[in-house]
């Protein structure tokens, strides 16, 4: 670090301890002896899990702290400027202009009632930098530099009537317009999906290229900031554990910790041994089924969402459903649960049909498949302790109380390994790990067939969650239970999942083993996901295929069902004359595979 | 692994403002209770020839309009305030909350007509609604009471429907649902735990509103028929004391704000574990 401060630093932060204030008036520090330089033109990124203060060393280099928070100690320079020593009308002078800020949900940081050009030369109009027009001019520069669709046109529209992925572009070209000394890009791409998430990050790598930008990325994605950054800091409880050049970082890291979120960050295989006997009876049968919202005359759904259905779950086996978001994974997911009713197709649970609403089901139905939800916290009810919540199935399928349900209450504690004394907590005295564990937990207080988990993961720290998937296929083994695994992340799915379902529009595309042999058929859509997930290395970002990569760009509408093949507009293999004439069907290519494609095979990566 | 916990204040620890709120609550409750055996004079007595006359050791409230003691009727006055307001509240506040969570946890048809079916009662204006009712009726305590409880439900269920709403549409919900359990269940043990401190605050409210509906009421003469009289009663009587200074009007007036303004202080100062 002392060679990069020996250097033309543009950000120098030294000392920086933020303290935050607890109910009961005690100050708990957030941020202590946080120091580091970036120099100009580079981008440091800030790497840490969910509460170790990152966004909190973002904000005080724009001189603020959250409510509830104050900096105690530490200097932050900006070019020559002492930023915390700043009285507040210089501050202001300061933000937007020098120092800009770009949030991780730019639909949350747009006001919906404005046009977005309004909205993006808006820094420059408060600061009285630019006139009207030459603001929108150098606004419309940006969004060309950022590549968005229509340039000119993009800024008449207002918030909603653009993706999510623009709109985190159009955050950054508000962020840019004031060529500020520093941007602070905090998780600008994590709530992206997959195939957007690369397109935007292509897009901030090539202006922070253009425009020389000096940048600080918080990020909890090593393989994101892999692709962006020049330097990495690794945080932990308010601390930087280690800091250095990404590569460096990457492939030699100095702290235990770094090197435990880079094994996070590798999937490893959970999936049981393959083919090991013949094949179970299904627990779960289901066929032909379509479900929506909405009801329209004759029992099809006004909003149609899942199309023709069809999969089987063996007992005991994982099942993976994969898909971008919208795709209709959770619906499918509401359908098998029973809280929303199916408008056609069969469901047979051990091998008879089951009902479609849960108030027609049997209670041994009900006990049979069980729900475990994405939001840990929303799922556990906040007035009830976690030994009631957990009590409350075992009272209601197995009539179990007094002595024998506390036991039991302990039991599932052990099983998902978590203390019987958190037993006696409400859920909001639990961290998001535990809340998931104790969401399992419930699942499994009825002793059920099917686990039905919809992104169990998804909001969960890298490392954290694989805890979960460790326990996930633990318990599979322990007690048999068969699971869906739903999630938006290909690689997590397949190395947890014995047979994994990809919905596109809600259409299954390809159905198959969960892992992928080289060379193997794979539907192009599966291809690329699996291109799409950032590899954890410097580079990636730089190598992938540009122009299949600009076709693939965008995500799916809801018209896209509609076609023939859901997945024309963007398949980079199309056969125009029959894709988008005659239904690709669901066929069998080889190695118990079904790809729902017109290429006979699709080889996986065939180009190497 | 990051597995820290929040951390938790002490729950149970009762704020020193609401204990002592929960003191005058209780001491208000107590003179309900027993007012007539404490009163020095029975509450219709006409104690001396002086009227509005002032404080004095034998009359430590002076005494009134007619020259009565004033500390009587107040003590007296009081099971008439509290005996009707509290019943009423605790009525408007139970409908309303049921009501409310039945709406929304049934949604649909059931939701529809029983929200129609509120806004039809709210559109009353509640000091006409309860005067055709005592016009109709007669005034005696359980018609007071049940008609405060009419007037002051939609309120209520306005506020709880609205609430229950966003609580039903929770993922703890859904798992509950999923469950199989039965809709009393879901709205008694899923999300009513959700929403005490709403319906606490709710409460307090409307019980001012209603102490203050009786005091309009008891001010029209269609309330508490004399020579009984509630607080807001022991006000109409004596408002000409006003230009005086007399302590006959002041005393029960202020009665009214310490009772009210104590029940809602009360309710906001509850240890954080009894409303969470």
């Amino acid at each position: 670090m002392a060679a990069v401060s020996a250097m033309a630093a543009n950000v120098e932060v030294s000392g920086l301890a933020v303290v935050g204030q607890q109910a009961g008036g005690a100050d708990v520090p957030i941020l202590r002896e946080i120091g580091f330089a970036i120099a100009r033109g580079e981008v440091l990124a800030l790497i840490g899990e969910s509460g170790s203060g990152k966004t909190t060393v973002g904000l005080a280099l724009l001189g603020y702290a959250r409510r509830g928070c104050r900096i105690t100690a530490g200097r932050v320079k900006v070019g020559a400027t002492d930023v915390l020593s700043l009285p507040a009308g210089a501050l202001a002078a300061l933000r937007g202009r020098r120092v800009s800020y770009v949030a991780q949900s730019a639909a949350a940081a747009f006001n919906p009632a404005h046009r977005i050009i309004d909205q993006v030369i808006e820094p420059a109009r408060i600061h009285g930098l630019l006139g009207r027009a030459a603001a929108e001019a150098k606004a419309r520069q940006l969004f060309r530099a950022l590549s968005l669709p229509d340039p000119d046109g993009v800024g008449a529209r207002y918030p909603h009537q653009v993706s999510g992925g623009q709109l985190q572009r159009l955050m950054a070209a508000m962020a840019l317009i004031n060529d500020p000394e520093l941007v602070i890009l905090d998780e600008p791409t994590t709530a992206l999906d997959v195939t957007t998430q690369i397109d935007v990050l292509r897009a901030f790598k090539k202006v922070v290229r253009e425009f020389g930008t000096t940048a600080l990325y918080v990020s909890h994605d090593l393989s994101v900031v892999a692709q962006i950054a020049d330097r990495v800091a690794v945080m932990r409880h308010g601390r930087i554990l280690e800091c250095g050049p990404m590569a460096d970082v990457l492939a030699a890291p100095a702290d235990a910790y770094t090197a435990s979120l880079l094994a996070a960050a590798h999937p490893q295989p959970r999936a049981a041994s393959a083919g090991a006997a013949e094949a179970p009876p299904p627990v779960l049968e289901v066929a032909g089924l379509s479900a929506g919202y909405g009801r329209r005359e004759g029992g099809a759904a006004l909003v149609p969402v899942l199309h023709e259905i069809g999969f089987s779950i063996a007992h005991g086996s994982i099942f993976g459903v994969v898909g971008e978001s919208g795709c209709g994974k959770s619906t499918l997911a509401q359908v098998l649960a029973g809280l929303l009713p199916a408008s056609a197709g069969t469901v047979r649970l051990n091998g008879a049909p089951l009902p479609r609403r849960v108030s027609e089901r049997s209670r041994a139905e009900l006990r049979a498949v069980q729900i475990v939800f994405q939001m840990a916290d929303v799922a556990l009810n906040p007035a009830r302790t976690v030994g009631a919540i957990l009590a409350r199935p075992l009272a209601f399928y197995h009539g179990m109380g007094g002595a024998a349900r506390r036991r039991r209450v302990a039991e599932l504690l052990d099983m998902v390994r978590l203390s019987p004394e958190l037993a006696a907590r409400y859920p909001g005295a639990l961290s998001g790990g535990q809340k998931q564990r104790v969401n399992l937990a419930r699942a499994l207080a009825a002793e059920p067939a099917l686990i039905l988990c919809d992104e169990v993961t998804s909001a969960l720290d890298t490392v954290v969650g694989a805890a979960i998937l460790d326990l996930l296929a633990t318990l599979r083994r322990s007690l048999g239970v068969a699971m869906m695994f739903i999630s938006h992340d290909i690689n997590t799915v397949r190395s947890l999942c014995d047979q994994v379902m990809i919905l596109y529009a809600g259409r299954a595309v390809e159905i198959g083993p969960g892992r992928l042999g080289p060379g193997e058929a794979a539907h192009p859509y599966t291809r690329l996901l699996l291109d799409s997930v950032p590899e954890l290395r410097t580079g990636w970002l730089d190598h992938i295929d540009h122009a299949e990569a600009e076709m693939a760009a965008g995500g799916f509408h809801l018209a896209d069902a509609a076609l023939p093949c859901p997945f024309f507009r963007r398949c980079p293999v199309r056969i125009a004359g029959t894709c988008d004439v005659i239904p690709p069907p669901l066929r069998p290519c080889g190695g118990g595979r079904q790809v729902a494609c017109h290429h006979a095979l699709v080889p996986l990566r065939a180009e190497g | 692994m990051s597995e820290s916990a929040a951390p938790v204040g002490n729950v149970r620890r009762f704020p020193l403002l609401g204990m002592v709120m929960g003191v005058i609550v209780l001491a208000c409750l107590a003179v309900a209770l027993v007012g007539p055996w404490i009163a020095p004079y029975r509450p219709g007595q006409i104690v001396g020839s002086q009227i509005f006359g002032a404080m004095t050791a034998s009359h430590p409230l002076g005494t009134d309009a007619l020259g009565r003691d004033m500390l009587s009727r107040i003590l007296v006055g009081a099971r008439y305030t509290i005996g009707v307001a509290l019943p009423a509240t605790l009525g408007a506040s139970l409908a309303g909350t049921t009501l409310g969570l039945l709406a929304a946890s049934q949604g649909g048809a059931a939701d529809a007509v029983l929200s129609r079916a509120m806004d039809v009662l709210i559109t009353f204006p509640s000091l006409i609604f309860s005067m055709v009712v005592v016009s109709a009726f007669g005034s005696s305590v359980p018609i007071l009471i049940l008609a405060a409880a009419v007037i002051y439900a939609p309120g209520c269920y306005r506020i709880m429907r609205s609430i229950a709403v966003d609580i039903e549409a929770t993922d703890f919900v859904r798992v509950a649902r999923a469950r199989g359990e039965r809709n009393a269940a879901i709205m008694f043990g899923e999300i009513l735990p959700n929403m005490i401190a709403p319906v606490l605050t709710d409460f307090g409210l409307r019980f001012v509103f209603i102490v203050l509906l009786l005091s309009s009421l008891s001010f029209l003469g269609l309330g508490i028929q004399p020579p009984l009289a509630d607080w807001g009663g022991l006000v109409r009587e004596n408002i000409e004391g006003l230009s005086v200074g007399a302590p006959a009007v002041i005393a029960p007036a202020a009665a009214i704000a310490v009772l009210t303004v104590a029940v809602n202080l009360l309710i906001d100062n509850l240890p954080r574990g009894w409303r969470r």
